[in-house]
């Protein structure tokens, strides 16, 4: 269903050579983000708030693209979809997988700061 | 906001985005292509920065807390006015209505995410050159403003200045017509006309190469010499070949007037025209005769004085004929369709006219009708004259200012013109302007003229050439007469003929005494004094008049010099 990788390496290496020292800023701010943002997708759902809802989801879509992590917002993209449906039935099943895959995104981060 | 030119260094860019690791990425592409950055977390700190910064361009985030990223382009560029601030809005939406009302919000392009820093370069470069662009365009918009406001206002001045030195002189009389664009002197227009020592009028119709202020300042010494030479007593010949030799001496080359002269006798029921280079005048008899008076000389200011020819047409006329003069802005006068007037239907705005005013309103109506809602056009000049009795024209205002000095009143001087200048030379200017020195004098200019020019015609044609003045009574014998003048003046050698003028102050006016002796044979002047009931006008009319006008006149028994006294008081 999602053929996306968890990480771009490609996309990663140009953020890198562009962000040079501020390179680690940048992911730690992600994280930190994304775990805002998640917070901001359940309690959007909890409220059946299909607008805030979407969002969230929109932003969250965004930043991921744009750090190089396309699985993730890939399942932003569908839970925007979702939102914009204002059917919130399948909401739950996304944002479970969305946090699952946000936590290998931060493991594989983790990683890639401490090698 | 205000920027001054030209403009160096680095951009300064405003980006707005609420996502913090966004706002990083393209806050670092961006400075890294060397420009500055402002960073804004919502719509309403956009807002601010824009008002606190005035960056170059803006790249705006669509959602936004706070305000989001429309509303904010929107008063941007109402703070931005006139500048070109270029928005570009950051957005991962692909939906094509949710696009365009970025663009209507006031957006100029997107960048998608994620950011490609190659197209965010060649962006952010192609919108810095079209906000130079405007820039350039707006300034040089502001100078053209400028610079026009600065030349109409120059023109209204240069217009009053214009309007002193070359007035209308004597065109307010009851015989003339005529229609001048108000500020036609910018189309490189003239019209004057002013009234001679002689009696009659000399007028002008000029239309000058180019537009503008060089033909209004071309225009300035044409009008000086024409006032200046007519109010003198210069015949049409001498003031054209005046204002040629000037034209052609300060214009530059290309630049050149076309011109209609016509001097006007309304004692002798005469027209002496010259044309050169305007379209055909024309004279419409009273019977509706129409004759053409075409353009043979090339226009002023175009030959050097030695190849300026001023051969003029002479047309006798009675009172009623009328002649009409125009500008080529007649036969260029367009319709709504883009055609013009033309010969043809000027031809026909004449047909069936008589006197001045018929053929001056008949044709105005005429081209008036043809162009219709688009007006009469600025560089159209019409002038029409009537024939009339002299009587009707008695004590025109010529216009001229006098002069502030006053010359001498108590005189005396003796001029003497020999042998082959009498045939080449005019004096009765000269001799007119000594008398008009006299203060109060200038008023009588036509009476001294008429005085000096009888005496002087006598003493040259009937003392020294000898031609009989008989000749003159019939039309053939008028012409008969001139050439035999030609003639024997070409043979004529060891002549002379002298002026002894003397001017004293008596109470309330002066005195002016003229004595006027010729060399040769003498003549008998008797009979022609007896024939003072001879109404013709040719022939004997010169004794009369200086009869009628001075308070003493005699003659030598030899009958080659004559006298006279010639009384006048202020006015």
């Amino acid at each position: 269903m999602n053929d996306k990788p968890h990480l771009d390496h490609e996309a990663l290496a140009e953020l890198k050579e562009v962000m040079e020292d501020e390179f680690d800023v940048l992911i730690t701010t992600y994280l930190a983000d994304s775990q805002d943002r998640i917070a901001t997708l359940r309690a959007s759902l909890e409220n059946q708030d299909a607008e805030a809802l979407t969002k969230a989801a929109h932003s969250f879509k965004g930043s991921s693209v744009n750090i190089g992590a396309p699985q993730l917002g890939e399942l932003c993209l569908l839970t925007e979809k979702v939102g914009h449906s204002a059917q919130l039935d399948d909401a739950a099943v996304l944002l479970d997988r969305i946090e699952r895959e946000y936590d290998t995104v931060r493991t594989l981060f983790e990683k890639l700061l401490n090698a | 906001m205000d920027e001054s030119l030209p403009e160096q260094g680095p951009l300064r860019i405003l980006i707005a985005d609420d996502s913090d690791s966004d706002r990083l990425i393209l806050a670092r592409l961006v400075e890294r292509q060397g420009h500055q950055v402002v960073c804004a977390r919502d719509g309403m700190e956009a807002v601010e920065c824009f008002r606190e910064h005035s960056p170059h361009i803006v790249l705006l985030d669509v959602m936004m807390p706070r305000l989001n990223g429309m509303e904010a382009a929107r008063q941007i560029k109402v703070m931005a006015g006139e500048r070109l601030a270029p928005i570009i809005f950051l957005t991962s939406i692909s939906d094509a209505q949710t696009l365009a009302r970025c663009l209507e919000s006031g957006g100029d392009d997107f960048l998608s995410k994620p950011y490609n820093r190659v197209i965010l370069e060649a962006k952010i470069n192609a919108f810095n050159r079209m906000r130079l662009m405007h820039r350039t365009m707006s300034h040089q918009r502001d100078l053209i403003r400028d610079r026009n406001r600065l030349l109409l206002s120059e023109q209204r001045v240069a217009k009053r200045v214009f309007d002193n030195v070359a007035h209308t002189g004597c065109l307010d009389a009851p015989n003339l017509r005529y229609h001048a664009s108000p500020l036609s002197i910018f189309n490189g227009d003239v019209l004057f006309a002013c009234p001679i020592p002689a009696g009659g009028m000399h007028i002008l119709i000029g239309d000058f190469t180019g537009h503008g202020l060089p033909a209004a300042i071309g225009a300035m010494p044409v009008a000086e010499i024409f006032y200046g030479m007519a109010s003198k007593g210069f015949g049409c010949e001498d003031v054209l070949k005046e204002i040629n030799q000037k034209l052609k001496r300060i214009l530059p080359t290309g630049m050149f007037c076309c011109a209609l002269f016509i001097q006007a006798d309304f004692h002798l029921n005469q027209l002496r025209v010259w044309n050169g280079g305007l379209p055909d005048g024309y004279l419409v008899r009273h019977n509706g005769e129409r004759i053409k008076l075409p353009s043979n000389h090339l226009p002023l200011g175009v030959l050097g004085s030695e190849r300026f020819a001023v051969e003029v047409d002479v047309i006798c006329t009675e009172p009623g004929d009328a002649l009409l003069v125009a500008t080529d802005g007649i036969l260029e006068a367009e319709n709504a369709d883009g055609e013009m007037f033309g010969e043809d239907r000027l031809q026909d705005a004449m047909a069936g006219c008589t006197g001045g005013d018929d053929l001056f309103d008949s044709v105005m109506a005429a081209v008036s009708q043809f162009t219709g809602d688009q007006g009469v056009q600025d560089d159209l000049t019409v002038f029409a004259l009537e024939m009339v009795d002299e009587q009707v024209l008695a004590d025109i205002p010529s216009g001229l200012p006098q002069s502030p000095l006053s010359g001498a009143t108590e005189w005396q001087c003796v001029y003497e013109l020999t042998d082959r200048t009498l045939g080449q030379f005019n004096p009765l200017p000269l001799l007119l302007q000594i008398c008009l020195e006299v203060p109060g004098l200038r008023r009588r200019s036509g009476e001294i003229y008429t005085l000096l020019s009888e005496l002087y015609s006598n003493a040259l044609e009937h003392g020294i050439l000898q031609l009989p003045s008989e000749w003159k009574i019939s039309p053939e014998g008028f012409g008969q007469y001139y050439a035999e003048r030609e003639k024997r003046m070409s043979e004529t050698v060891g002549h002379s003929i002298r002026f002894t003028l003397r001017h004293t102050s008596q109470e309330q006016g002066g005195r002016l005494e003229i004595l006027c002796e010729d060399s040769g044979k003498g003549f008998d002047y008797r009979p022609c004094l007896a024939e003072t009931c001879s109404d013709n006008k040719y022939s004997g009319r010169g004794l009369m008049l200086l009869r009628q006008i001075s308070s003493s006149l005699s003659f030598n028994d030899k009958g080659n010099q004559v006298g006279v006294v010639y009384d006048w008081k202020f006015t």
